[in-house]
């Protein structure tokens, strides 16, 4: 399983928890089975083409994905995934 | 003689820190830092800034003091409501520390006026609320060569890294490439926040600030600070720069501001 922290925007989603557990072998896996789990999710995080949002950063640990394998970035037991989208005195999606 | 007898009394528990010592002190005082809103990051922070002998400070923001801003907004008080921010904000610096100097500017900063600003100071403290400035004051520090710190807070979450792409360190660009589409935004305004969580912020990008202007400690620069107040937890993350950076990358496409930054900020 994979510790997910959730950003304090997105808690409506997973039932206001910080922090989730999913099995997922890649960083689309991740997504996808969050979606599963919390349906929405996937929206927030990606656009019409399945796409990453730009002002959404996710990190395998403290490393954020972009700079490794974007969405095939391969995950394993015990890893810590971090979504960290920009924010400014407001979030960027509509509450 | 550098500093009159009340100044070394009041900047003593800093001149005896060896990292500090009469020199960093010194650099303090010939500092111009420039605070991109004087709310509930620009508060805290600006207040820091003055009681450690900052010697310019500029406050810019183009709003009045309202009493739902009191709940974080250190730097005002009851009876500056009504008045503007930068307005209210001088009189109580100057009120801690009359040796400094506080420009203020009641205006919101765009892209036509924001180079001429930051051209007089030396470093920029983003506290601004809405991504449109984010994005501007990025830009514009990254053309002026300034070094800016950067603060964000929502609800009970803070964001915080140092920028310095000119001593070749990652842009706000490298973390995130593009503000979110109009449509996507939030009214600002209704956005909650812990109030204390704006004290946290602003009182460590002053921390931030204060090193980089004295040169001592680690820097921010390669990476994210992430707070989480109700977890009570503080994580860093790597912040690389992204050799695709529309900005700062080495085949850029942004190559001067852009003429409008606005973010629709309603749903």
């Amino acid at each position: 399983m994979i510790k997910v922290r959730i950003p304090t925007p997105l808690r409506p989603l997973t039932k206001n928890q910080g922090e989730v557990s999913v099995a997922a072998a890649s960083i689309e896996d991740l997504v996808n089975n969050l979606e599963a789990a919390y349906p929405g999710i996937k929206a927030r995080l990606c656009d019409d083409k399945g796409e990453l949002r730009r002002f959404v950063n996710i990190y395998v640990n403290e490393e954020d994905i972009r700079f490794l394998k974007g969405k095939d970035t391969a995950l394993k037991t015990g890893d810590e995934v971090s979504i960290v989208p920009a924010i400014a005195g407001g979030s960027p999606w509509p509450a | 003689m550098q500093f009159t007898e009340s100044e070394i009394q009041r900047y003593s528990r800093h001149i005896i820190l060896q990292e500090v010592g009469g020199k960093g002190q010194l650099k303090l005082k010939r500092a111009k830092v420039l605070l991109i809103g004087a709310g509930g990051l620009g508060s805290p922070a600006a207040l820091y800034l003055a009681a450690a002998g900052i010697g310019t400070i500029g406050l810019v923001d183009g709003d009045v003091v309202d009493l739902s801003n009191l709940q974080r907004q250190i730097m005002h008080s009851t009876a500056t409501v009504g008045q503007p921010k930068v307005e209210s904000g001088k009189k109580t610096l100057l009120a801690l520390n009359p040796d400094i100097t506080v420009n203020a500017y009641h205006q919101v900063v765009n892209a036509d006026t924001i180079l001429p600003l930051i051209s007089h100071y030396d470093v920029v403290l983003d506290g601004s609320d809405n991504f449109s400035t984010r994005f501007l004051v990025n830009d514009a520090c990254f053309f002026a060569k300034k070094t800016l710190i950067s603060a964000s807070m929502f609800r009970f979450e803070g964001q915080l890294t140092t920028i310095k792409p000119h001593q070749g360190y990652p842009c706000y660009r490298c973390l995130y490439p593009e503000p979110p589409p109009a449509g996507l935004v939030p009214n600002c305004q209704e956005a909650g926040v812990l109030g204390v969580l704006a004290g946290t912020m602003g009182i460590l990008q002053a921390s931030e600030a204060i090193k980089e202007i004295i040169g001592i400690g680690e820097t921010l620069a390669d990476k994210l600070l992430i707070y989480d107040a109700l977890e009570m937890k503080f994580r860093k993350v790597a912040r690389p720069k992204d050799p695709a950076c529309p900005l700062c990358g080495p085949n850029p496409t942004i190559k001067d501001l852009w003429s409008d930054y606005t973010v629709t900020c309603t749903i």
